[in-house]
């Protein structure tokens, strides 16, 4: 029986088993930011233990960051507290950062893969959720607490219990107008929000293999929405051409032996998975959440599924999400007016995204009542767009061009909705309140859709914008 | 630190407080605007802030509100499915605890969430949905009574009542044998640790 490159990677990182039959597992890169790192240094302090790995942990500063102004001190004193915060830490500790300075800084999920630090066969973690977006190389990544921060700053392990595999494999052709979000969105959508809790999920067949890095990440990054800690795609040629010389990625012939251990590490053909689900890609419309959580997905195409369409207890969570959207029964996604576009995050902040959404970008202006931004998720990703001149083409439509960060995603810095705004944003979660606005409202979508509803003014098949644009 | 480490968790007991709902993200636990701090201190006023007040500060209906649910001590928190759903923020269970949560029975809890309350000490343990329900309605119809979990037996106790309960063995054993604080058993072992690393050959070097 073979095995799956979860047990690969699982097994050479294997310290020893504990009595909790937990395996104390080495961490081969740690990635910190501002939020949740400050707390861990202070348990370091108070319990009088060292960083015995420091070479291993790389940070950057991305939640709180302003994207209007870098400059220092920060605006928001708080924030320039945190700021402070982690350079000391770093400093003290001897751990390398890539602070705005450094030419290098953006959010913690593009930095990784972008510098090379993330690679094939891996353990990765960090203090977020989203770290799940490195699994798109094949790499074991997920997202800790605070408490597991400390943890691996103090031992460079975690103690884990191993996840169950879960392949999902989607085969076939997507249609024009369909993404890598309107493809992770359906996956959740079918598979619901929890139907990931103690699985790692291994995204596997055509539609897969024939994605970027960049798009494998999108789909890796929204894993834990579906519940799933951390989600994965088998290394291949695409993953070892996209590492090629990434700063710290080796050279030469250390570069080929590296590139043999990487595909050394994929999931056997004849590998074991706890359950396998299909699903047909020509199935996959553009996709849009009505609801207030990630699960609460519908076609562009297709009418909000009625509350009576739901049983038991997502039937009470679909009322929620009624009441808190104000949808009546018999309402459609399309035409939903918008009041912000988002176009970034560590979900769809690459430079890809940005030339998917310039591309919809191009052939408008945004609506007069909309207010667009675009963020680029990195400080590489700004110079890509910029030397391609995809920032006049967004300035010239009326999108708002920002510096890198997390910015509307999370509400933890100046960019946030207001009152019950409606945003079309290609972030990650749609919960209450999420963009900063107690009472406001998230529809999430691939950054070529949001184009598409900034210039509508409303939610807009994406489809139709490249169709239009295609026959003019 | 949450609470003093090596301290044995066999049973819970305090005053019950319902938190209905199914998939109540850490979004909902801790709004991201009370994160802007380097500590985790007073976060237990703002515990669920944006389902307890308007944006005039005007309280809402919610039971962390409800006079029934003011018992000074440790509580246990009774939930729904999914519960801590979304961020891996530690924020949220630091926010529960220092509101006064000390244990949390529900339907099923998200994975990230569960994990960093046992890092911290906090028995998540679940019940099913018929038992989550009873003991919810009863505590509703009659709030002023202790609800005991124990570990030990797997039972939760309220009013003479015992409900079922079921813990992942891990991390039962982790809180039973106070041990639900890894870092020292993970730092106990730096020189195996320092044996993996030289194996790998992204620590060590890609050779042909």
């Amino acid at each position: 029986m073979g095995r799956s490159l979860l047990d690969k990677v699982w097994d050479l990182h294997t310290v020893r088993e504990l009595d909790s039959g937990q395996t104390q597992l080495f961490i081969g890169l740690h990635l910190i930011h501002e939020v949740t790192s400050p707390q861990a240094f202070a348990m370091l302090r108070e319990a009088g233990l060292g960083v015995p790995f420091p070479k291993r942990t790389y940070a950057t500063v991305d939640h709180i960051i302003p994207t209007d102004s870098h400059s220092r001190p920060l605006a928001d004193g708080q924030a320039e507290v945190m700021m402070s915060e982690i350079e000391k830490n770093c400093r003290e500790f001897g751990i390398e950062f890539f602070g705005p300075e450094s030419g290098s800084q953006g959010i913690v999920h593009i930095i990784g893969p972008e510098l090379g630090l993330t690679q094939p066969g891996m353990t990765i973690a960090c203090g977020d959720s989203h770290t799940s977006t490195h699994g798109a190389f094949g790499a074991v990544a997920f997202g800790i607490g605070t408490s597991q921060v400390r943890d691996v700053l103090a031992s460079q392990c975690l103690a884990m219990h191993r996840p169950k595999v879960r392949r999902i494999e989607i085969d076939g052709d997507l249609g024009a107008g369909v993404y890598a979000k309107d493809v992770i969105l359906h996956v959740i959508g079918h598979l619901g929000v929890d139907g990931g809790v103690g699985f790692a999920y291994e995204y596997a067949g055509t539609v897969f293999e024939k994605m970027s890095m960049e798009e494998r990440m999108t789909v890796c990054n929204m894993s834990i929405e579906g519940g799933a800690r951390c989600g994965y795609v088998n290394p291949d040629d695409t993953t070892v051409e996209y590492l090629r010389g990434r700063r710290f990625v080796p050279g030469g012939a250390e570069f080929d032996a590296a590139a043999d251990w990487w595909r050394g590490v994929a999931s056997d053909e004849d590998a074991a998975y706890e359950d396998v689900v299909g699903i047909q890609a020509h199935t996959i419309s553009p996709t849009v959440t009505w609801g207030i959580n990630p699960g609460q997905v519908v076609g562009v195409d297709a009418p909000i599924p009625g509350v009576g369409s739901f049983a038991g207890d997502d039937r009470a969570v679909a009322e929620d999400a009624y009441r808190y959207m104000g949808w009546s029964e018999g309402d459609r996604i399309s035409g939903t007016k918008i009041d912000v576009a988002f176009i970034g995050s560590c979900t769809n902040g690459r430079i890809s995204d940005l030339r998917e959404a310039a591309q919809v970008a191009r052939r408008g202006k945004v609506a007069g009542h909309v207010k667009a931004l675009v963020v680029p998720g990195s400080a590489d990703v700004a110079r890509q767009a910029e030397s391609e001149g995809l920032h006049e083409v967004f300035r010239e439509a009326g999108f708002e061009w920002r510096l890198p960060g997390c910015s509307m995603c999370l509400a933890m810095n100046p960019d946030k909705l207001q009152g019950r705004q409606v945003c079309a944003s290609s972030s990650n979660r749609n919960f209450k309140g999420r963009q900063g606005s107690p009472s406001g409202r998230t529809l999430l979508m691939s950054p070529a859709m949001v184009a598409a509803a900034a210039i509508e003014g409303a939610v807009t098949d994406v489809r139709d914008v490249i169709g239009k644009g295609e026959s003019a | 630190m949450s609470s003093s480490q090596g301290r044995s968790i066999n049973r819970v007991t305090g005053r019950p407080i319902p938190l209905p709902g199914n998939e109540i993200d850490t979004d909902q636990i801790i709004p991201a605007r009370y994160m802007t701090a380097v500590t985790f201190d007073g976060l237990g006023q703002y515990a669920f802030q944006d389902l307890r007040f308007d944006r005039e500060g005007k309280a809402l209906e919610h039971p962390m509100n409800d006079p029934r649910y003011q018992a000074k001590g440790p509580r246990v928190a009774i939930v729904h499915k999914n519960f801590g759903c979304g961020s891996s923020r530690e924020h949220a269970p630091q926010a529960l605890w220092r509101w006064g949560v000390h244990a949390i029975v529900g339907e099923s809890f998200a994975d990230i969430f569960f994990n960093n309350c046992v890092s911290m000490g906090i028995p998540c343990v679940q019940a099913s949905e018929a038992d989550v329900h009873a003991l919810m309605t009863a505590v509703q119809e009659d709030p002023a009574h202790d609800l005991a979990v124990d570990l030990e037996s797997m039972t939760a106790d309220y009013k003479g009542v015992g409900y079922g309960l079921q813990m992942h063995d891990g991390a039962r054993h982790r809180l039973r044998t106070g041990t639900w604080d890894a870092t020292g058993i993970l730092v106990d072992a730096l020189d195996r640790v320092r044996g993996v690393a030289d194996r790998l050959p992204y620590v060590s070097g890609f050779r042909d």
